[in-house]
């Protein structure tokens, strides 16, 4: 056990050399670490939002609305067909996951089956080779007609709409400048987004939450808004309100004359008469072409504009817009319209998100704990450190050497993983401290027992140390046990707390085990004890 | 120089004559812990409830906590809860889960924010939802149980189904202990409590490991001791150890629990709280229950573990 092949001990000073430089660019600035050359390890410890400040925010796509989307346009799209092979029919309804609707003349059915087939799409890749198809018909003798959305097609439209999202926050995101923004997609339906070093979530909040759709529509003149109110609207336009105060309804046609995917560039601005904030944009050139035909057929009639299914303006059209650009005024103040520039810029969420939780933290706070944390490390280690002597003596000093090439590996090995330090992982470090030196404890009171047994000075503590590794083994792999389910099935800081600790349990097997064995057999070789200090 | 010894050298103290006064005990505390869990209950924090929290400090001298009070309180957010945390310009503010869904959570922080203005410097907003907060109960509960079951399988395979049920039985006292201090002192219990008890679980495990690791190693050397003695002189053996590692630990979260700040605070008192039932259980209750479940010098010859012990 006090004999270690020259291999053995050139590796063990190896990793302890390679812990220390690891752990040396968390002691300078970041500037510093840059201009060192590129041998030395770079990499410091991450802080976690808890210890730097900062935002985390969990979204969820809200899947009924994306439901409700498509199984909208699928009952608009069977009205249009229909209409265009001149097929009577009936009480065309959409429901949950279906739309129905009942033929008039029972000898038409198969014909209007056949037409509405082209509403089903395939769905999966081609290379899947699947043959399942989005929309499922059935029909009845008596003309009714079904078409469901398969469960297959709903998760393929909520996948897809979470990573169109993320594309779109992430565009939205990286509009504010914040450093390192990490957005990630989590589990079936949603979104993780972390910024860090941001004090006041609001307008991030509000520049992620906002679905942004944009929508040029014709304001309907065949009846005032204020008489649809009360009666019935056409079916083909609908009541909107304006972001005023009272809002104000508008009569607004259904019909979209173009809408924000036909952007190509949204910019904030001013109005050079009124000098009020303005966001001019500009279309691309099928955008143009209907914006150009449908201003030039409609000249003195208003339009809007429609953000989010709320008017922005309704201004009227005084002369054809032949050249592709324009402007929404609205009573913005400078942050709103630079705001909306950016939302038309990253382009519309394909469906509302939903904040299922946030946390905070001011960086005020967060420097606090890293400050509350280091000095409860120093301290913790300092207090552990004389109890080892003043119990050990020269042996209480070989086990805080230990100690600190054991801190020095878990703060190495977390800085190059990248490892994120959350405050619960301070506490994991510092309960390393406390149970490192139980392994050394288990070893040196062995030695005690088999000295006092009689044994002489070196065979008490060859057999200290074998006969304590079985307890070792078994103490810290029970705890690891711990650590490892903790870092699967937490989250967060908690995760933090647990790869601390797991790195904390290995670390320790390694100094206790081969670091102070190692000291301890030097001291032997040098010394030749007849009696072991312990 | 002269070494301090916490343990003297040869103890005799007869731990399991005990057993009649410390079993009882634990099984009563145990049983009113439960009572008390089911009674009165744990003040589960918004991980696991739901709800908002807010830390404010304020800019200009020590808050008053009693305008706070009446001016969040006036709001209509319901149940509000404000209290001084740390140094006397620092208010945490809790306020329930609100009716109507995610959309209604964000709004409560909004109305704070506008009641309050610019007095204040907000250095912690934590808002969960209902859908969040329902499945972090699930998975912090799946977590311990899970944990525990993973350890009495290690424990099963590595010694016998005697030690694992005792370690078993010993490490659900010590989380059963630990829920009741928290339903007694009404300690915020959140995220990082599960990540405490996990952390205790652990503990008390290595602990309970290493008395029965003596144990085993003694029902190998004396063939012929009663039980009881052998349990006894194990844990004598072991308890210089046992109180070192105790108090190593217990040091270092010391040092966190007064330096560490407010956040972790209730996060270290529930670890040391543990290694402290942790130590008492892996004494008064671990072994003890060995005797019950018929443990026997003898039993440990020709098995898997004698075997694998005699091999070191």
């Amino acid at each position: 056990m006090l004999h270690f092949a020259r291999w053995t001990v050139i590796l063990i000073i190896a990793i302890c050399a390679a812990g220390i430089l690891a752990t040396i660019p968390n002691f300078v600035s970041k500037q510093e670490v840059e201009s060192w050359p590129s041998w030395i390890p770079h990499r410091q410890l991450v802080l976690g939002l808890d210890l730097q400040g900062g935002s985390h925010i969990l979204m969820a796509v809200d899947t009924d609305a994306v439901i409700k989307e498509r199984v909208d346009t699928l009952r608009d799209d069977a009205r249009q067909i229909l209409r265009d092979k001149r097929i009577g029919y009936t009480g065309l309804a959409a429901h949950d996951r279906s739309v129905s609707v009942r033929i008039r003349d029972v000898a038409q059915t198969d014909e209007a089956v056949k037409a509405l087939r082209d509403l089903s799409q395939p769905i999966g890749s081609i290379l899947t080779g699947s043959t399942a198809r989005d929309v499922t018909i059935q029909s009845t003798p008596e003309g009714q007609i079904t078409l469901d959305l398969s469960e297959e097609a709903i998760t393929q439209r909520v996948s897809s709409a979470v990573d169109q999202s993320i594309e779109i926050v992430r565009r939205r995101i990286d509009e504010l400048g914040t450093t390192e923004p990490s957005i990630q997609r989590q589990g079936a339906d949603r979104i993780l987004v972390q910024v860090p070093g941001l004090d006041d979530p609001a307008r991030l909040k509000a520049l992620i939450g906002q679905t942004a759709k944009l929508t040029f529509r014709f304001v309907d003149l065949s009846m005032p808004a204020t008489e649809a109110l009360n009666g019935r609207p056409p079916p083909e336009s609908e009541l909107l309100y304006s972001q005023d105060d009272p809002p104000a309804p508008y009569l607004i046609e259904k019909r979209v004359m173009v809408s924000g995917e036909d952007l190509v560039d949204a910019q904030p601005g001013f109005d050079q008469r009124t000098n009020e904030p303005i966001v001019s944009f500009r279309f691309n050139s099928s955008g143009a072409r209907r914006f150009a035909a449908a201003t030039q057929q409609n000249v003195g009639r208003p339009f809007a504009i429609v953000l989010d299914n709320e008017v922005i303006s309704a201004p009227v059209i005084r002369e054809p817009i032949l050249g592709g650009s324009g402007q929404i005024s609205g009573d913005f103040t400078v942050e709103e319209a630079n705001d909306l520039a950016i939302l038309l810029r990253a382009g519309a969420l394909p469906a509302p998100l939903t904040i299922l939780e946030e946390r905070t933290v001011g960086p005020g706070l967060g420097a606090d704990s890293v400050e509350a944390g280091k000095i409860a490390a120093v301290i913790g280690t300092i207090a552990v450190v004389i109890f080892m002597i003043a119990v050990y003596g020269l042996f209480g000093v070989f086990a805080n050497i230990a100690l600190f090439i054991n801190i020095a590996l878990v703060i190495g090995i977390l800085s190059v993983l990248g490892a994120t330090l959350t405050l619960p992982g301070i506490a994991g470090i510092v309960l390393t401290v406390g149970m490192a030196v139980d392994a050394n404890v288990l070893i040196y009171e062995r030695i005690r027992e088999e000295q006092k047994a009689g044994k002489s000075a070196i065979a008490s503590i060859d057999s200290g140390y074998r006969r304590a590794l079985s307890t070792i083994m078994d103490a810290n792999i029970t705890t690891l046990i711990a650590a490892v389910i903790l870092f699967y099935l937490g989250s967060g800081p908690i995760r933090g707390f647990a790869i601390t600790l797991a790195i904390g349990i290995v670390t320790t097997l390694f100094t206790a085990y081969l670091v102070n064995r190692l000291i301890v057999a030097e001291w032997v070789r040098l010394r030749r004890p007849s009696a072991v200090p312990i | 120089m002269r070494l301090l010894r916490l343990v003297p050298d040869d103890t005799h103290i007869g731990f399991m004559r005990l057993r009649r006064i410390t079993l009882p005990l634990s099984a009563t505390l145990s049983v009113l812990s439960i009572v008390l869990f089911f009674v009165v209950g744990l003040n589960f924090g918004i991980d696991f409830r739901g709800g908002s929290l807010i830390e404010i400090q304020t800019k200009d001298g020590p808050a008053n906590i009693s305008e706070l009070r009446q001016t969040v309180g006036g709001l209509g957010l319901g149940d509000v809860q404000i209290q001084e945390f740390g140094a006397p310009d620092e208010v945490l503010i809790r306020v329930v889960q609100q009716e109507g869904g995610e959309l209604a959570q964000q709004a409560v922080i909004s109305k704070i924010r506008e009641a309050l203005g610019d007095t204040v410097d907000y250095r912690r907003v934590e808002i969960v939802g209902p859908t969040v907060s329902a499945e972090l109960a699930r998975t912090g509960t799946i977590a311990v149980l899970a944990s525990i079951l993973a350890i009495l399988i290690y424990i099963w395979f590595r010694f016998e189904w005697q030690y694992a049920i005792g370690a078993v039985i010993a490490t659900v006292h010590d989380v059963i202990m630990t829920i009741g201090v928290f339903a007694v002192l009404q300690l915020d219990f959140n995220l990082s409590s599960i990540a405490a008890i996990l952390t205790i679980v652990g503990y008390s495990l290595n602990d309970t490991v290493v008395v029965y690791d003596r144990i085993r190693e003694n029902v190998r050397r004396y063939r012929k001791m009663p039980m009881t003695d052998l349990l006894d002189l194990s844990v004598n053996q072991t308890l210089s150890r046992t109180i070192m590692t105790s108090l190593t630990t217990l040091l270092a979260l010391i040092a966190l629990y007064v330096f560490g700040g407010e956040v972790i605070r209730s996060f270290v008192f529930a670890m040391i709280w543990g290694v402290l039932v942790g130590t008492f259980s892996s004494i008064y209750v671990a072994s003890p229950i060995l005797l019950y479940l018929g443990a026997k010098p003898e039993s440990g010859s020709g098995s898997k573990a004698a075997v694998a012990a005699e091999g070191t």
